[in-house]
């Protein structure tokens, strides 16, 4: 017990002696939680919209000025051809074109149909396809304006009708930076948790001073539980202090106890701690180990459900997800988080981070062999 | 003066070939260091196949296989034929009925279901006889766009249902409206990932791999040892940057070819444009990480600036995972400084749009200007002796 006290004030001194790292593993990771989700909105808003209107009629200027008041559009401008509506969409002045043909109003109400032609930039498909739903939204209502004015609806619907009610739970304001802030929280977590412990033995390794622990009476699970207690103990802080941020700058209020969240960090720092001082088992410098823990910090942070959802992935992505501890941790964030989760909601989710825990550091123990 | 001028001609040819060797030769140490480490470079052409691979059949914002739960009071013939309906579709997956609202809450708080479909008690009844009813939709709402989404997909096919039963509604003065989807009629995401995968990959190995490679010699000690070299200092960052450049122009090969074999992502523009903005590009983040190494002494540091200080603003305001126009002010001006942004708008057009030089020579020359503000930061910073 001696023994690992020592190595852990030699961690520690190690850890606090590098005031570069420090404010590095701080203020980065603040930075980022405060400025990502303001800008990893997915909303599509302030579509640029270009109007080619042929005909000048009543119902063509308020169809454009209905366009332009909603919430999502910004009108970039009239043209008078679609020939140059497409150069606008080249220069990136319009992301959509709405064609309003000659008579457009004469033929709707004599014929009791029109069209209108639109063309959307789709080269970012969600983009393209979410500016095309609202646009279709907007004219639709606007349709059934001119239903109204020219038509009757009778009182008693003749025709049988379903109407549709929704309820939105957990997030009324459909405010997507509510949605973010926890994912982001889980990857940060991951991320100086992960490089961290990668980096540190292969320092040790790099500038030599391994020789001196290897050949030191100290056993190879309290060398590597020496590396993992300082760290565990700092995600501990930049949890809590990830926590302060999302609630002073997201207003984010946990849903549920808080310490539902703190028991399942302990368990996931745990695993993630393990898997990267098993890489860092596995290379000999920095910069290598560096580049071992991106390639699967990467490949563990998009198939995480941080950025897409895991259900809509193939198969075989949806297994190699659930070999992922990050997607656990991303779950859960948002489910305490927003949702209020409870520990019997979570308690699967616990089950295999515990597995996935014990595993990794077993491996790291393992592999960790003081002779060269 | 005969006898003095020519032995100094000579020394001048000499010196130059010196240099010539020296470069060479710390180029040739240099490219050793890289091919030595297997597991770097596995990782450097790894992580951009993994990368299209995963972006190209792996992520997607579409909406498949939602986890649906029926809470039907009727029991009826109606109902039944809505549920069936919704089993068929393939953007849901009808898990299970329950008896009681309260499991509607438990279960969409657990993660087991993003919505529940509550059809009211005398469904076909009121349908029947009063030409009226009303479903409601629960949906898991902490992903807005999700929840909308599986709303709007859950109304077609509950109107698809009343279509089917009861015959289409004829509405008049319909406005038609026919869409075009330009570029990328089938909305493939491949087509916005690519040249953001391009700019991440760039920065990675010229920045990040170089930054390190120098503080790694100023780590090691070596620093002082070449700085005491009759050697000009600058043939040692030089020597570094020259293997990297090459390295990326290879891996910009092996994703644009991946990307138009595998992906069927178009080069619509001249490929030799394409290639000068990659080379402008590489230049100015090898210039960029040339920056970094003379501001850091230790690896971890110029790591974690490299990482959280460049990856994840090129991630962010690259644009091609989170669109810039959707950013509060703020942030669109601070997109501005980031050179990923240029780029990307650059490799965007000639790649996807076909367009020429003449669309793009702003944000080429906004690159040039990064280059050259680098380079001269860097030039300047560089310190012969060390601390």
């Amino acid at each position: 017990m001696t023994t690992f006290i020592f190595i852990l004030k030699k961690e520690f001194r190690q850890i606090f002696r590098d005031p570069a790292i420090l404010r590095l593993i701080f203020i980065m990771p603040m930075l980022q939680l405060i400025v990502l989700p303001f800008a990893a909105d997915y909303e599509i808003k302030n579509i640029k919209i270009g109007i080619i209107d042929h005909d000048h009629s009543d119902y063509s200027r308020t169809l454009v000025s209905k366009i332009e008041h909603s919430a999502y559009f910004r009108l970039a401008g009239y043209t008078h051809t679609f020939k140059e509506g497409l150069q606008w969409i080249e220069d990136d002045k319009a992301d959509l074109l709405i064609e309003i043909p000659h008579r457009f109003e004469a033929t709707l109400i004599r014929e009791s149909k029109a069209d209108i032609l639109l063309a959307v930039n789709a080269v970012n498909g969600t983009k393209g396809n979410l500016g095309a739903a609202y646009t279709l939204g907007v004219i639709q209502q606007f349709n059934q304006n001119i239903r109204v004015e020219w038509f009757q609806m009778p009182e008693f619907n003749p025709e049988p009708i379903i109407d549709v009610t929704y309820t939105s739970l957990y997030n009324p304001h459909r405010n997507y930076q509510l949605f973010m802030v926890p994912g982001i929280l889980a990857v940060l977590l991951t991320m100086v948790g992960g490089f961290l412990s990668a980096l540190n033995i292969v320092k040790e390794k790099e500038i030599g001073t391994i020789e001196q622990l290897n050949v030191s009476p100290i056993k190879k699970y309290q060398f590597i539980m020496g590396k993992i207690v300082p760290f565990w103990l700092l995600g501990f802080v930049i949890l809590t202090v990830g926590l302060v941020i999302s609630f002073i700058v997201h207003g984010i209020v946990p849903g549920s106890n808080i310490y539902v969240l703190y028991l399942f960090s302990a368990l996931y720092l745990l695993a993630i701690l393990g898997f990267g001082l098993l890489l860092s088992n596995f290379t000999n410098t920095q910069q290598q180990a560096m580049m071992v823990a991106f390639f699967f910090m990467l490949i563990f942070i998009l198939l995480s459900g941080l950025y897409t959802p895991i259900e809509s992935m193939p198969p075989w992505a949806q297994v190699v997800a659930a070999f992922n501890p990050v997607s656990y941790m991303v779950e859960v964030m948002r489910m305490v988080l927003l949702k209020g989760a409870t520990i019997k909601d979570i308690w699967p989710q616990i089950k295999i981070i515990f597995v996935f825990g014990v595993v990794l550091n077993f491996l790291a123990i393992y592999s960790y062999n003081k002779t060269n | 003066m005969f006898f003095t001028d020519w032995p100094d001609r000579q020394k001048e040819v000499t010196h130059k070939q010196i240099i010539m060797n020296q470069l060479i030769a710390f180029i040739r140490k240099e490219i050793y260091h890289i091919i030595r480490d297997k597991k770097t470079l596995l990782v450097l052409f790894g992580l951009p196949v993994i990368q299209i691979l995963l972006f190209g059949f792996a992520l997607t914002n579409e909406v498949k296989n939602t986890k649906l739960y029926i809470l039907d009071m009727s029991k009826d013939l109606y109902s039944q034929q809505l549920i069936e309906k919704l089993h068929a579709s393939k953007y849901f997956e009808v898990s299970g009925e329950i008896p009681r609202m309260e499991d509607a809450y438990s279960l969409l708080r657990a993660g087991k279901a993003h919505m529940v479909v509550v059809i009211p008690g005398q469904f076909s009844f009121q349908l029947n006889h009063n030409n009226n009813t009303t479903i409601q939709l629960i949906t898991d709402g902490a992903n807005p766009n999700m929840s909308s989404t599986i709303q709007m997909y859950a109304t077609g096919v509950i109107n698809d249902f009343r279509n089917d039963v009861f015959g289409k509604l004829e509405l008049p003065y319909t406005i038609e409206v026919k869409s075009r989807m330009l570029y990328n009629p089938q909305l493939k995401g491949a087509y916005t990932f690519v040249p953001g995968v391009i700019a991440m990959i760039l920065m990675i190995i010229c920045t990040l791999m170089t930054s390190v490679s120098i503080v790694r010699e100023k780590e090691l000690g070596n620093m002082e040892m070449l700085l005491v070299s009759p050697m000009n200092p600058l043939i040692v960052i030089f020597s570094k940057a020259i293997p990297y450049l090459v390295l990326s122009l290879i891996i910009v090969t092996v994703i644009l070819t991946m990307s138009v074999t595998i992906l069927d992502v178009p080069i619509r523009g001249n490929i030799f444009l394409l290639y000068l903005v990659c080379l402008i590009f590489i230049v100015a983040s090898l210039a960029l990480g040339l920056v970094i190494s003379t501001i850091t002494d230790s690896q971890q540091v110029a790591m974690m600036i490299s990482l959280m200080g460049l990856m994840l603003p090129t991630l962010m305001f690259g644009g091609f995972m989170f669109p810039i126009e959707n950013m509060p002010l703020p942030l669109q001006v601070v997109s501005n400084v980031v050179p990923a942004k240029w780029f990307y708008y650059s490799i965007n057009s000639i790649m996807i749009k076909g367009l020429g030089l003449k669309s793009v020579y702003k944000e080429v020359l906004i690159l040039i200007g990064y280059c050259l503000v680098f380079l001269t930061i860097s030039y300047k910073k560089f310190k012969i002796r060390l601390a």
